[in-house]
């Protein structure tokens, strides 16, 4: 092992391949910023340009350049403009663009910097001492599995109904899962629900859901209140500070920690990947956090843009096990990735480490590069970045809605997507005004497809729903998703009991 | 009614219909031997329809705001007060942007919706609104159409 990891350091240290990683993250992180364009087509765009490279290692390399940019610069716009382009950076905007509009959108940069970083060299390292066991691990995940997992995903919705709003949370994820069963599901080939539009054949786009639920509703919020801008400007002198206290370093220390830890597990299993890494890490650090710092979640908590940041970025590394030891593409991104590799003439499995140790080792030791060249790169840019929203509301709101609208006309290239978009934008911002929190209709959406394939499988594959109980992995996962959807509103009961009690007590 | 009540009813008008689609309407044209399996197409929609009118029943009689309190960020009770008109404006705009968008071509669309969006929000100064729209949607057009190779038609149908 200690013979591979050297070389992978020699090759991953010459000047060109160090030129080609630096170059890769900034492409990332430029188009990454663009909604609509996520790592897995910026991936796929840059692939012929790496293949002109010839040398394999070369050419991942760059490519891991453009994984973690991509994934930076996805974060960048859920922060600073509230419009999440890839599903697993939607977790991100749930506090990062509180921050942002608190006037700490520098801070909070820096944060999602750094806990990316953290995440993706936690998970590079957890890579390299896990890879061969964790594949033998991830076949013992059946369908069952994966739906108690997605079932666990989905219980990342509580955390959005604080204040007795449990049940509007769940009402909204409800609405996700509806919407979700539009069009062709994968397991049966027919469309439903569609009401005979051949635009919904292949049911509402993610990207379409997501900028109607998060950036056209506040894009219309700032209109309807140009308060809410101007209250921005005057914080806009803070944008660029970027400095984290001692305090909040500790404070964001063991979320990372934890969070890359189980980020990374959970991006080892095929089809789990970053985006239910992302929602669960805000879950279960919601959960975790005290009572006062649980208020925090969802207005601007450090820890709440700390701990998907750092669970996505681990996931992403974590999603290369199945894909270098058993040549299995874990998500798209890794499939897409398994294609660049195999027309490279690599291909991944087993054998890989043992055959072309020179490219396994050259993989991890590019994720660990790709992480630290971002980290360098990105930190001095971010006054720079941040200060795209001290531009003039007149200008920035056009804007917004341009890039909304794009990002969701780019991948469809088709118009109707756009009036779908607006009709949804407007829905979702009556659901705003009337209090209704829309993340869990995104994650509901997000995971719908996901349940209901395993779900169907699992039925199939046990004549009956009777593999709910027979399983013991599968029964575990469903209690503590119940745990935790309900765990919050128990403690809030509880709460409301003490008080009562003591001013009882008060009152004698 | 409360506008939170409102909407809990529509939702509930939406689990009807879905409901009343999956459990009566979808399996008439399901193939006989997949009449056999376990778990048809419907079988989910109509667990969903069931779980989902149930809690928004619950939320219609339980759990909406107390009347008078101000919920969400907007006071929606007080909507008139805030910028209707630019909101309106704007949305009008979006959907003249995606009506357009193939006959005027990308470009000229791009540039239109910039630069009427800027105006509708109170921009007077043209000098730097033209040029401003102008460039962005010819830089848009050229990163997006020549660098990363997606498809953008950019002149008017006509041409």
């Amino acid at each position: 092992m200690l013979d591979g990891i050297l070389i992978g350091l020699s090759t991953a240290f010459s000047g060109f391949n160090l030129a080609l990683v630096a170059a890769g993250c900034l492409i990332g992180t430029l188009i990454g910023m663009l909604p609509g364009l996520g790592p897995m087509s910026i991936i796929a765009i840059m692939i012929p340009i790496a293949i002109t490279i010839g040398d394999p290692a070369s050419a991942l390399i760059l490519l891991a350049g453009v994984y973690y940019g991509a994934i930076f610069g996805g974060s960048t716009s859920s922060i600073l403009i509230n419009a999440p382009g890839v599903a697993s950076t939607v977790a991100s905007s749930f506090d990062g663009y509180p921050l942002a509009r608190s006037g700490h959108a520098g801070k909070a940069l820096t944060v999602a910097a750094i806990a990316s970083f953290a995440g993706g060299t936690i998970g590079a390292i957890l890579l390299m001492i896990f890879a061969p066991m964790l594949s033998t691990v991830a076949l013992l995940f059946h369908s069952a599995e994966y739906f108690a997992l997605m079932v666990l995903g989905l219980s990342a919705v509580a955390a959005f109904g604080g204040k007795g709003n449990v049940a509007k949370a769940l009402l909204m994820t409800l609405l996700g899962l509806i919407m979700a069963t539009v069009g062709e599901a994968a397991l049966f080939n027919a469309a439903r629900f569609t009401g005979g539009l051949m635009d919904l054949q292949s049911g509402f786009g993610f990207i379409t859901l997501a900028m109607a639920m998060f950036a056209l509703p506040e894009a219309l919020f700032l209109v309807l209140d140009p308060g809410r801008s101007s209250r921005g400007d005057k914080e806009s002198s803070k944008i660029g500070k970027l400095r984290i206290s001692a305090a909040e370093g500790r404070e964001i220390a063991p979320v990372i920690g934890r969070q890359s830890l189980q980020g990374f597990f959970i991006g080892v299993l095929p089809g789990a990947g970053a985006t239910i890494a992302s929602f669960l890490g805000y879950a279960v650090e919601r959960n975790l956090a005290t009572k006062e710092e649980q208020e925090k979640f969802g207005k601007g908590s450090l820890k709440g843009l700390a701990a998907p940041e750092a669970a996505n970025n681990a996931a992403c590394s974590g999603s290369f096990v199945p894909l270098l030891t058993l040549g299995i593409p874990g998500s798209g991104t890794t499939a897409i990735l398994l294609g660049a590799l195999l027309s490279l003439n690599v291909s991944p499995g087993p054998r890989l480490m043992i055959d072309e140790p020179d490219i396994f080792w050259s993989v991890i030791i590019s994720m660990y590069l790709g992480n630290l060249i971002l980290l360098l790169l990105n930190l001095p840019l971010i006054p720079y970045i941040a200060k795209l929203l001290a531009i003039p509301r007149n200008y920035l709101i056009p804007f917004i809605l341009f890039f909304t609208l794009m990002g969701s006309y780019i991948g469809q290239n088709n118009p109707t997507e756009l009036l779908i978009l607006v009709g949804l934008g407007i829905a979702a911002t009556a659901l705003r005004l009337a209090d209704y929190p829309l993340a869990p209709l995104l994650i509901g959406f997000i995971l719908g497809r996901m349940l209901e394939d395993n779900f169907a499988r699992a039925m199939q594959i046990y004549d009956g729903p009777s593999f709910l109980w027979e399983r013991p992995m599968t029964i575990g996962l469903l209690v503590l998703a119940v745990l935790l959807i309900f765990l919050p509103s128990y403690r809030q009961w509880r709460a409301g009991v003490k008080i009562k009690k003591a001013r009882e007590r008060y009152d004698q | 009614m409360a506008l939170d009540r409102w909407l809990a009813l529509i939702v509930l008008g939406i689990c009807c219909v879905y409901g009343y689609t999956a459990w009566f309407l979808m399996d008439g044209s399901l193939a006989p031997f997949m009449r056999r399996n376990p778990v048809w197409p419907s079988t989910f929609p109509k667990i969903l329809s069931i779980v989902c009118g149930l809690t928004a029943l619950w939320v219609l009689v339980f759990q909406h705001a107390p009347p008078g309190q101000k919920t969400g960020e907007i006071d929606y009770r007080r909507l008139l007060e805030y910028k209707l008109q630019q909101a309106g404006g704007l949305i009008a705009l979006m959907v003249s942007y995606a009506l357009t968008l193939r006959p005027l071509g990308f470009l000229l669309s791009t540039a239109l919706f910039l630069a009427v969006g800027a105006v509708v929000l109170g921009e007077r100064k043209f000098y730097i609104l033209v040029p401003v729209a102008l460039l962005s949607s010819g830089l848009t057009w050229y990163l997006v159409a020549e660098v990363l190779g997606v498809y953008l038609s950019p002149l008017p149908i006509l041409f």
